[in-house]
């Protein structure tokens, strides 16, 4: 492929597989360097036609030694795999131990892995701000798949949704009441059930319990989402795994539901991003503007009321004549 | 020059090479940084020299620490800092600490480890140290 003559020569690097500029360029953009937004945007056209598959669940489930099997098993077929995994940033210091590495099992040498770990630096819904950027650029780099590992959290990370072409949600076997509370957000986001850990006493019972909590949701768009039981130590489940994974992807193409569900999560990003840019430019106007800064006064005397303010700001500031 | 411009947290690579199952050391290092606010990649235990040297890119960190007390640094480090330099990424800071006896201390820092630190250090000591290394200014 000889590509587009107008990529700049860092994009160009990225796409021929220069893993070093891909890394540094990952770098920028976790720090929102205005420098990288070029390449960023240049590499766009070539993104969205890769399977992005979203790994998330509590703490500890096992989701980043689920990761390193199944890299296991993708490259053993030939498959080159992306990841970007991330754990949280401390609140106090802003710090952070990104620890997904440590079951990282592969050749030193092998190319065909690329493994990023990312602090989500304050972002809460188990992601960070950047993330969906970064699994783009590795979309770009021409990785066959790509894996997003989120935050454990205790509650179930949403956002990965937003990012995800299948989603898979990570139990253990004894979570018991954790799953009652998990519940919604569990039918919200999960294209794929693991039930791993299966080599610990309750599995079956986990799995059971699980697939009539999925018998009462109603098959979201056609597609029931199937429990698999795994085990990293066996290890056991993996094949499976991938193959209800890769069942969803295809069903998402002989639907037609990709391009829905990609057009969906675009709308969203887009009103995202000015929902973004516009709450700083109020924000920042609000503390300048005269005129904003006597609405303001109003509202601290309790002579408007907010959503009043906020209305009438909108409509003569903003909304279109 | 270790930073290029850049504006985000200072990250660090914190790893074990070798055959050597003390970790403590390392866990308390990797921990403190982060308590000083740097994003601190833990590779973990048995770690071949490629394989932080692979880390460390794609991480595309500031700074590695090694930690070891296995009596394998003599072997290990060089092989790591070569390893850099074929890479061509021997600009990556590299210090390291655990039990290291001074004359091979000597050595490894004419080799290229830029601080060596052994039992009793203070983590405020390893945090400055880190924070002038990562910025660059070695
Ligand atoms: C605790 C300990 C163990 C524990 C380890 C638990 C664990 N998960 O870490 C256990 C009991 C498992 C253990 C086992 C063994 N141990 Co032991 N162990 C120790 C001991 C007593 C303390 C180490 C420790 O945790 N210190 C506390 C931490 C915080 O200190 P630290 O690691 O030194 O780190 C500080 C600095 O060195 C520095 N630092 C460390 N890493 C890094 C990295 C960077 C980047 C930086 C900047 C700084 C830095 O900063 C830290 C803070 O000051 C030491 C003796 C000693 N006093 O050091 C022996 C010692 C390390 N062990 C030793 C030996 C021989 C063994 C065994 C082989 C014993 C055996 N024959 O079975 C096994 C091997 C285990 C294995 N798989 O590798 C020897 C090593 C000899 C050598 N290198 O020549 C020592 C020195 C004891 C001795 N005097 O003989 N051990
Ligand atoms: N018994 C058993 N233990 C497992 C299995 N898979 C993972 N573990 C263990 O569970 C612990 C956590 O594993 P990780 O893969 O780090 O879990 P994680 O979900 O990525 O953890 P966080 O990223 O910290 O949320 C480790 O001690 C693993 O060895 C499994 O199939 N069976
Ligand atoms: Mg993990």
């Amino acid at each position: 492929m000889t590509g587009s003559p107008r990529l700049p020569p860092v994009a160009r690097a990225i796409v021929d597989g220069d893993r070093r500029a891909l890394a540094r360029t990952i770098s920028a953009v976790e720090n929102g360097d205005p420098r990288v937004a070029g390449i960023v945007r240049s590499l766009y056209p070539r993104t969205g036609r890769t399977p992005v598959i979203g790994l998330t669940g509590p703490l500890g489930v096992g989701k980043s030694s689920l990761l390193s099997v199944l890299i296991g098993q993708l490259r053993a077929r030939g498959k080159t795999v992306g990841v970007v995994a991330v754990d949280p940033s401390s609140p106090y210091s802003g710090g952070s131990v990104l620890g997904d590495r440590i079951r990282l099992e592969r050749k030193a040498n092998d190319d065909g892995v690329f493994f990023r770990s990312m602090a989500s630096r304050g972002e809460a819904g188990g992601i960070a701000a950047s993330t969906r950027e970064v699994a783009r650029l590795l979309d770009a780099a021409g990785f066959d798949v790509v894996f997003v590992e989120t935050v454990g959290s205790g509650q179930v990370d949403v956002a990965i949704r937003g990012v995800a072409t299948t989603s898979v949600v990570i139990l253990v076997p004894h979570l018991g009441d954790e799953v009652q509370t998990l519940k919604a957000g569990l039918f919200e986001i999960a294209d794929v059930f693991c039930v791993n850990k299966a080599d610990l006493p309750g599995a079956d019972l986990a799995a059971k319990d699980l697939s009539e909590l999925v018998a009462l949701g109603a098959a979201r768009d056609g597609w029931a989402p199937p429990i698999v039981p795994t085990s990293t130590t066996t290890p056991s489940g993996i094949e499976e795994l991938w193959t209800a994974i890769d069942a969803h992807e295809q069903f998402l193409d002989s639907t037609g539901q990709r391009t829905q569900h990609e057009r969906a999560r675009l709308s969203a990003e887009i009103a995202e991003r000015v929902k973004d840019r516009m709450g700083r430019e109020v924000a920042e106007r609000l503390t300048r503007d005269p005129e904003l800064r006597r609405l303001l006064d109003r509202v601290v005397a309790r002579t408007l009321d907010p959503a009043t303010a906020a209305e009438e700001l909108f409509r003569t500031h903003y909304a279109p004549k | 020059m270790a930073r290029r411009g850049r504006t985000g947290p200072i990250r660090v690579l914190i790893a074990k090479p070798g055959l050597d199952g003390h970790d403590r050391g390392a866990k308390v290092v990797a921990r403190a940084l982060r308590d000083a606010g740097m994003e601190v990649i833990y590779a973990g235990l048995r770690q071949t020299p490629e394989e932080v040297v692979r880390a460390a890119l794609e991480e595309d960190v500031d700074l590695i620490g090694l930690s070891i007390l296995s009596g394998a640094h003599m072997a290990l480090f060089p092989k790591i800092l070569v390893l850099l330099k074929a890479e061509k990424a021997g600009n990556i800071p590299v210090f390291a600490g655990g039990i290291i006896p001074d004359e091979d201390a000597r050595r490894l820092k004419k080799a290229g480890i830029k601080a060596i630190f052994g039992p009793g250090t203070t983590l405020q000591e390893i945090v400055t140290t880190a924070q002038r290394l990562a910025r660059g200014a070695a």
